[in-house]
């Protein structure tokens, strides 16, 4: 019998998430992930427009469904979402530490993402009452608003931290009924992708959350630009590629929001406007006594 | 290049289908992905994108249309895109017979033709009579195209003299309209029922033939596809009379329509590729094919809310 030593390592394969399943990139094209001395942690997929193009699709073809849901429901997803990512908390401090986070840092890093879901699981079902009004009007009319989600969001998720920023960005959106596509940190991807494993076994509808690995240099143009989005959010790049966002981003009107220097660790990264910055405020008039 | 004069004596007597080859399911899913593996881009993307809109047979075919549904469906084919210019018109508009009236009033003037199915569709559980006053009514009301159903019950149960004989007639109703004869081959299962059964149709008279009414999972496939376009070039290969390939159902988004094209080029060659021989009896494929015309041109990606519904 083989003992420990001799036994063959079993390396992780780390693939990107669209529509419930786990394909490589189309384009077979993949980055060398190194660990803090240089040596190879990992290969991971360099989506290309395609793969961006597909994931689309599959947060198009979700949106309806996932926008239905009840409040309650997305609600008890996220919880869901985070009680697997808890049963998994020494797999992700292990892969954060691998990509040279502290011990300590690591594990703090996990249980906030863990409690963020946690914080916008909450939020699921009282953010419409919270920003919903009736408006006073003086003619003989309900008048009220209420938020209704975007759409399909584009997220480019900050490179630091890995895990975080990107929970951090996800839990908002699909707590408000968006569906999204989102793209994982440059510099940490490892747990971001793990992380997609977690949203696979959490009762996440496929489509609703897709994400990707690669080069911001490469797609951001293509998350601006797409007519199927309805909105963008942008958490890394410098004055010079926000313009480029925002001027692609002209031509079908989508949001742009911009969260570049949120510092995600911050107890201010918790609060319920980040999931205000995806919904759409709809007005109606309403005849009374008529 | 067939002629209408080689359509009107389509019948060339009932088939030894003892002489049918049998098919190699193995050898015809290698090919298939061999398919779906050339890379069409750029320029010849453009033109087969161009193609496949040309090819599309705009279906609606619900217990639910009503004759704004189908005038909706007719302006949707006359302006596909408006905002690109220089694109081709569908083929035709596929309908039930009772919508034939309303297509062709709505289509006056242009020249997209009027497909209607007929022969107790999709079942084809009716009588013969029946079949023929459905096939002659929307003749009459002005269909050029009719898509008769097989008996699938009695050709499975071994009745192939009866299904050819019942085409024949279908055909002789028809008149001056072209004959697509649906096969159903999700009801058919195997490749061999399929083979055979393109012979009976073919045989018995058959201007096209099809794979599917689109009601029954699975519809086309490209293997299903393959086989019949095999047999449509063997039957030319002995008789010297093209026949037509319409798959139907399932066939929505641009890249499968772009891979079902390489397989007729590939197969029965440049005579077919034109909207005359070969066609794609769908509901949502234009949209897509038009969306991948935009993208195309404009380098951007698409959505459906900015393209007329199908």
């Amino acid at each position: 019998m083989a003992t420990a030593a001799d036994r063959v390592p079993v390396a992780k394969t780390y693939k990107i998430y669209i529509d419930g399943k786990f394909p490589r990139t189309e384009s077979g094209r993949y980055l060398a992930i190194n660990d803090k001395r240089g040596a190879l942690l990992a290969n991971v997929c360099r989506s290309s427009r395609k793969d961006f193009r597909n994931a689309v699709v599959a947060a198009r073809k979700a949106q309806p469904g996932w926008a239905k849901a009840s409040a309650y429901l997305r609600g008890q997803i996220l919880y869901r979402i985070a009680e697997m990512l808890e049963g998994r908390r020494e797999q992700f401090v292990a892969e954060l530490r691998a990509g040279g986070v502290t011990a300590k840092a690591a594990e703090q890093d996990v249980d906030r993402s863990i409690d963020r879901l946690i914080y916008f699981a909450g939020w699921a079902d009282k953010y419409q009452q919270v920003f919903s009004a009736v408006n006073p009007v003086s003619s003989s009319h309900f008048n009220f608003s209420v938020l209704e989600p975007m759409g399909v969001v584009a997220i480019i998720a900050p490179d630091e931290p890995g895990l975080l920023g990107l929970v951090s960005n996800i839990a908002p959106a699909i707590a408000g009924g968006n569906t999204l596509v989102a793209l994982a940190s440059e510099t940490e991807p490892l747990s971001a992708i793990s992380f997609a494993e977690v949203l696979h076994a959490s009762d996440v509808p496929a489509g609703v959350v897709n994400i990707l690995s690669g080069l911001k240099s490469e797609l951001i143009e293509h998350f601006a630009s797409h007519m199927d989005v309805n909105a963008v959010v942008c958490c890394e790049g410098g004055r010079k590629q926000r313009r480029q966002v925002q001027t692609l981003a002209a031509e079908n009107v989508k949001r742009t929001v911009f969260r570049i220097d949120t510092d995600w660790r911050d107890a201010g990264a918790l609060n319920p406007y980040l999931i205000r910055d995806t919904q759409e405020v709809k007005t109606t008039w309403h005849p009374i006594g008529v | 290049m067939g002629t209408n004069a080689n359509r009107a004596d389509a019948a060339v007597g009932f088939p030894d289908l003892s002489r049918v080859p049998p098919v190699d399911e193995v050898g015809v899913n290698e090919r298939v992905a061999r398919f779906q593996s050339r890379s069409i881009k750029k320029a010849s993307k453009v033109e087969a994108l161009k193609c496949i809109l040309s090819m599309i047979d705009l279906t609606t075919l619900e217990g639910q249309d009503t004759p704004g549904k189908v005038r909706q469906l007719c302006q949707k084919a006359i302006h596909l895109h408006d905002a690109m210019p220089g694109l081709p018109h569908v083929a035709a508009v596929c309908v039930y017979p009772n919508m034939v009236a309303v297509a062709k009033e709505a289509l006056r003037g242009t020249d997209i033709n009027i497909a209607s199915v007929a022969t107790a569709f999709p079942s084809g559980m009716s009588s013969l009579d029946l079949k023929l006053d459905d096939t002659r009514m929307a003749v009459e009301a002005g269909a050029s195209e009719i898509d008769m159903v097989i008996s699938r019950g009695a050709f499975l149960a071994g009745e192939y003299r009866y299904v050819f004989d019942e085409i024949v007639a279908v055909k002789e109703a028809c008149g001056d309209a072209h004959l697509k004869v649906i096969l159903e081959t999700g009801e058919l299962r195997t490749l061999d029922r399929v083979r055979r059964a393109s012979e009976l149709a073919m045989h018995a008279g058959a201007d096209f033939i099809k794979t599917s009414t689109g009601k029954i999972q699975p519809a086309a496939t490209m293997q299903v596809t393959l086989v019949m376009l095999q047999a449509i070039r063997d039957f030319f290969a002995s008789t010297g009379r093209m026949v037509g390939m319409k798959p139907a159902g399932g066939i929505s988004n641009a890249k499968l329509a772009i891979h079902y094209l390489v397989m007729l080029k590939e197969t029965l060659g440049n005579a077919w590729m034109t909207p005359e021989w070969f066609r794609f009896g769908a509901s949502s494929l234009a949209n897509d094919v038009l969306m991948q015309l935009e993208k195309q041109a404009t380098g951007v990606y698409q959505s459906a809310d900015y393209f007329s519904k199908d």
